[in-house]
């Protein structure tokens, strides 16, 4: 099947081929200062929480941290969710409570009821931190008293420290933080690291078994003693984009941190299970014969929306640190024309071979001043959004075609067999406004 | 501190953001972190508004702290007046601010901004939304409206009244309204301002120009209303007009106000609700057990009509309002209840399955516990989600609200007939009380009474979760009773929405009789004794 080049695309890859350019690497993001229209980093609890069956979250805040959960989560998962807010109070702000007492005693209620956790999470937020409640180390007593039964480790996933998905990366940091060193002489191991749906963990398992790297473990674990002893027999494969804090504290374990693009759609998935392979000498031919067939599937399945995508131009809102892999995906293999990246943080190591597949035309704006992007958009005037869904109904109502970012955040978009399903999220609004006959 | 999951309400600061996104022509800026961003989505999301909320979050980051979190206030403030250009901006802390004690009033004030600023002090470590909003409205009525001069009106004028205590996420609010209006207008009386619902600043001003104000929303408006009757000596309409009775009763109080009759008005009402509920058909209704909870305004009133206007027996009656709960415990006696005065969801839970209802009337929290206990529910009070702003004209308040709550309260039953043949035919193999209800979705599938699999037909598309929940009220079981296996059998030939009643009422009776095991002539002896 032919793929569909535009012009710009073909441009970089030319320049790509003749080594003449960085793609979007070189390219100085827009950096303003004012109000950031993102979700604090409590919010990666909501997949977080179902992803590690045997932890519970214990946010540490106020009624806006647990308000904020269950408006997050949009629909209150009413089956018992496995985390809450221990909510700070004017009695434990004026001292006539002691905070820790108060907080020992949270704990303890809320393991008499759910004695099946293994592991508890004490989440900071932003009244925690700016009061300086000392989390790690009533974890770190909570642990003396609760182990081995129950680990107790602490993370912040405050607002005023972390966006949204920084939140997983700062929990993903503690658990390596708090997993044992692997011995010098430990066989190789490769940890995929970033939450990804458990089908797609399935799916990259048998990929790798079928390249002959059987040694695979996914970051966070299923299950709170999932995670193996992390050392210098570590190859670390990135799934997810936002996970600096993380990367830094497996390097300093001692594990060899791997970069590629992410897994998004058959080039970025590819590329991605290249390096792996390439890491453990998986040879060009096993490669191919592994990979082929997931990439013809991914290529179909793509190219059955091509033709509502390609040529479109398309603006990022920051949400989740994926805008520059979402945004490479358009570009390469739909054929779609991006106009602005906007990510809350650019880590330019970990998204340079991203950034070098994106057209170097491409507007790059780390952080936000809400206002002037929305300014900055209109003028714009893309015929696809990606936005949160503070600003979707609003830019709808203004005739302007959106599609909520947090989606990319809840669907299972990653490796082969869900390119299709990224390329549909993307090109089912524009589908819609095709469709309706209804106007605002 | 305290361990919590769900809440009924949000920090003061989101009730200051309702009456904000409800005005025109006020702006809030809001000293807050990045992430409290998240409160825009209840407008956007769940009611679907067209523009942003008029907010202007500061989103001060840790880096900032050590530097100058009141300078990046000010920028935001004197920004925000520049490109929103507001009538009058409000200014304040969400939880964290107010922990940092920038004083944005303070700050606001030093801008020499050229409109008007009311500076809000919000609790967040004590208060709630409601609580927040209440005080938003009054610090802005009292604000924008204190020191002015009710314009005199020419001889022979009409009267003239406020609206008060509409906001934006309000449950049934927009509709409302329209009714309200409709029945003024029927009885002559003009509106002079609806707020803070379509209000601007400038409107506020005008307030004081009303011979009266109705308090339609209490929760938000008592302390504006009140301080206005003290103030310009405007009368309070108190009455809450829902149902047939309290509308008629709301009709007569602004009639006898004006100096007008009411009869004329009250006759001409397209009012169904009387009339369905002495049909014969609604003979079933009568009884039926309902457990209430919700606001304290509309938790009260619904009582009130289901006990009055529909014949049933209200068998709970609670509220999260703390700040009413006296007014809720008079209600409660009415109905030789206790009243639940809570804002721990798990507590009302537990009283719902002591209570055993038939019917329960909540909000949103509710409806997943009733849904988890497979017990009829209709949503009657915030927390509201996107099912709560339907499509179409749905007022809960006048006469064609009183319709509506016909058939809210009705319709989440089974109907009467269909109640019938299930308790005669028990064990029709294809219409039983394992299957569902016929105005329920079809379960797929055979599904034991003990487990059930949700969503049901009233679920919305977001809610997408299959809970799988013993029964809450199957489970409550006296200790070391046993049941011989005709008597077990026999349970099971009850329906399912009236079994659990059963069980316990049978063993309760039991233990004190002093029978075990339990026979199926236990089951009929504790059936006479308790029957209702």
């Amino acid at each position: 099947m032919n793929r569909h080049v535009p012009p710009h695309v073909a441009a970089a890859e030319r320049r790509e081929a003749e080594g003449a350019s960085l793609g979007c690497n070189d390219v100085v993001p827009i950096k303003q200062r004012g109000q950031h229209e993102v979700f604090c980093g409590l919010t990666s609890i909501i997949w977080l929480h179902r992803k590690v069956q045997d932890a519970f979250f214990l946010i540490v805040g106020s009624r806006t941290c647990a308000h904020l959960m269950q408006s997050a989560a949009g629909v209150m998962i009413f089956s018992e969710p496995r985390f809450g807010t221990a909510i700070i109070d004017d009695r434990d702000l004026s001292g006539m409570a002691d905070m820790n007492e108060e907080l020992d005693k949270v704990v303890e209620r809320l393991i008499a009821r759910r004695p099946d956790i293994r592991m508890l999470v004490l989440v900071g937020s932003c009244p925690s931190e700016v009061i300086k409640l000392d989390l790690p180390r009533a974890a770190m007593k909570l642990n003396a008293r609760m182990a081995p039964d129950v680990r107790v480790i602490s993370y912040s996933g405050s607002g005023i420290e972390t966006t949204f998905t920084q939140g997983e990366d700062n929990f993903l940091q503690a658990v390596v933080a708090d997993t044992p060193k692997a011995a010098a002489d430990a066989p190789a191991q490769l940890v995929i690291a970033g939450c990804l749906a458990d089908v797609i963990e399935d799916q990259f398992t048998r990929l790798f078994a079928a390249m002959g790297i059987d040694n695979v473990h996914f970051l966070p674990a299923r299950r709170a003693d999932g995670v193996p002893p992390i050392g210098p027999n570590t190859a670390v494969l990135m799934a997810q984009p936002y996970l600096t804090e993380t990367a830094k504290m497996l390097a300093k374990k001692g594990a060899t941190v791997l970069t590629a693009p992410f897994p998004l759609g058959e080039e970025g998935t590819t590329r991605w299970l290249k390096t792996a392979a390439d890491h453990f000498g998986v040879s060009a031919d096993r490669f191919e014969e592994v990979t082929g067939p997931g990439r013809a599937r991914a290529r179909k399945g793509v190219s059955l929306y091509l033709d509502r995508l390609a040529g479109r131009r398309v603006f990022f809102f920051p949400d989740s640190q994926m805008e520059p892999s979402l945004a490479r995906f358009l570009s390469r293999e739909a054929g779609a024309d991006i106009i602005e990246v906007g990510t809350p943080f650019l880590n330019k190591a970990h998204m340079a071979p991203d950034l070098a597949l994106l057209p170097s035309t491409v507007r790059l704006a780390e952080g936000q001043d809400v206002d002037k992007q929305i300014d900055r958009c209109r003028a714009d005037d893309p015929d696809l959004i990606i936005c949160g869904m503070g600003l979707g109904n609003p830019f709808e109502a203004e005739g302007r075609t959106t599609k909520w970012s947090i989606e990319f955040a809840f669907t299972p978009i990653q490796g082969f067999d869900q390119a299709g399903d990224l390329a549909e999220l993307f090109a089912r609004p524009l589908g819609r406004r095709d469709v309706l006959a209804v106007e605002v | 501190m305290q361990l919590t999951v769900w809440t009924y309400e949000g920090p003061p600061h989101v009730g200051a953001m309702r009456v904000a996104t409800g005005m025109e022509g006020l702006h809030y800026v809001l000293h807050a972190p990045q992430g409290d961003t998240y409160a825009d989505l209840l407008f956007t999301m769940i009611e679907r508004r067209k523009k942003r909320p008029p907010v202007t979050y500061t989103t001060f980051q840790a880096r900032d702290l050590g530097s100058d979190t009141a300078e990046i206030f000010k920028t935001a403030c004197h920004d925000a007046v520049e490109r929103f250009d507001p009538q009058a901006i409000i200014v304040g802390a969400s939880c964290t601010a107010e922990l940092i004690q920038d004083d944005p009033g303070g700050l606001a004030k030093t801008l020499g901004l050229d409109v008007p600023v009311i500076a809000l002090e919000l609790p967040s470590y004590q208060k709630k939304e409601n609580w927040g909003a209440a005080e938003t409205f009054f610090q802005l009525v009292r604000g924008l409206a204190g020191g002015r001069t009710p314009r005199p009106k020419p001889e022979g004028a009409p009267k003239s009244a406020n609206i008060l205590g509409p906001t934006a996420l309000g449950f049934r609010h927009r509709d409302d309204i329209v009714e309200i209006r409709r029945i003024l207008d029927a009885l002559g009386v003009e509106v002079n301002v609806i707020a803070p619902m379509g209000a601007t600043p400038l409107d506020l001003t005008r307030l004081p120009d009303a011979d009266f104000n109705i308090s339609l929303y209490p929760e938000v408006s008592g302390p504006a209303a009140q301080w206005l009757k003290r103030t310009f000596g405007q009368p309070i309409v108190a009455t809450t007009p829902y149902g047939v009775g309290a509308t008629k009763a709301f009709v007569r109080e602004i009639a006898d106000l004006v100096g007008t009759d009411p009869e004329p008005v009250i006759e001409a009402a397209d009012e169904r609700l009387s009339w369905y509920s002495r049909s014969i058909d609604s003979n079933y209704l009568t009884g039926k057990r309902v457990f209430i909870f919700g606001d304290a305004t509309h938790a009260m009133a619904a009582a009130r009509v289901a006990s009055e206007e529909l014949g049933y027996k209200v068998c709970g009656l609670g509220t999260y309002s703390r700040e009413f709960a006296r007014d809720v415990r008079a209600a409660a006696k009415q109905y030789d209840v206790e009243a639940l005065i809570t804002d721990d969801h798990l507590e009302v839970e537990d009283a719902i399955v002591a209570a055993a209802p038939e019917l329960v009337l909540g909000t949103q929290m509710e409806r997943h516990c009733a849904k988890k206990l497979r017990i009829p529910c209709a949503v009657i009070s915030s927390p509201v989600h996107v099912q709560d702003f339907p499509a179409r004209y749905s007022p809960v308040m006048g006469f064609e609200g009183a319709n509506v709550l016909f058939d809210t309260f009705v319709h989440p039953l089974m109907m009467g007939l269909e109640e019938h043949l299930l308790g005669m035919f028990r064990e029709d193999f294809e219409f039983n009380d394992d299957a569902q209800a016929s105005h329920l979705a079809a379960l797929h599938g055979h599904t034991t009474y003990e487990t059930i699999k949700t969503p049901e037909a009233q679920t919305a598309p977001d809610d997408n979760t299959q809970d799988v929940v013993a029964i809450g009220s199957e489970a409550a079981s006296f200790g070391s009773l046993s049941w011989t296996d005709d008597a077990e059998k026999e349970l099971k030939k009850i329906p399912f929405f009236v079994r659990g009643k059963a069980k316990r009422n049978t063993e309760r009776f039991a233990t004190e009789t002093g029978v075990n095991p339990i026979t199926i002539e236990t089951l009929y002896d504790a059936k006479a004794h308790f029957a209702r």
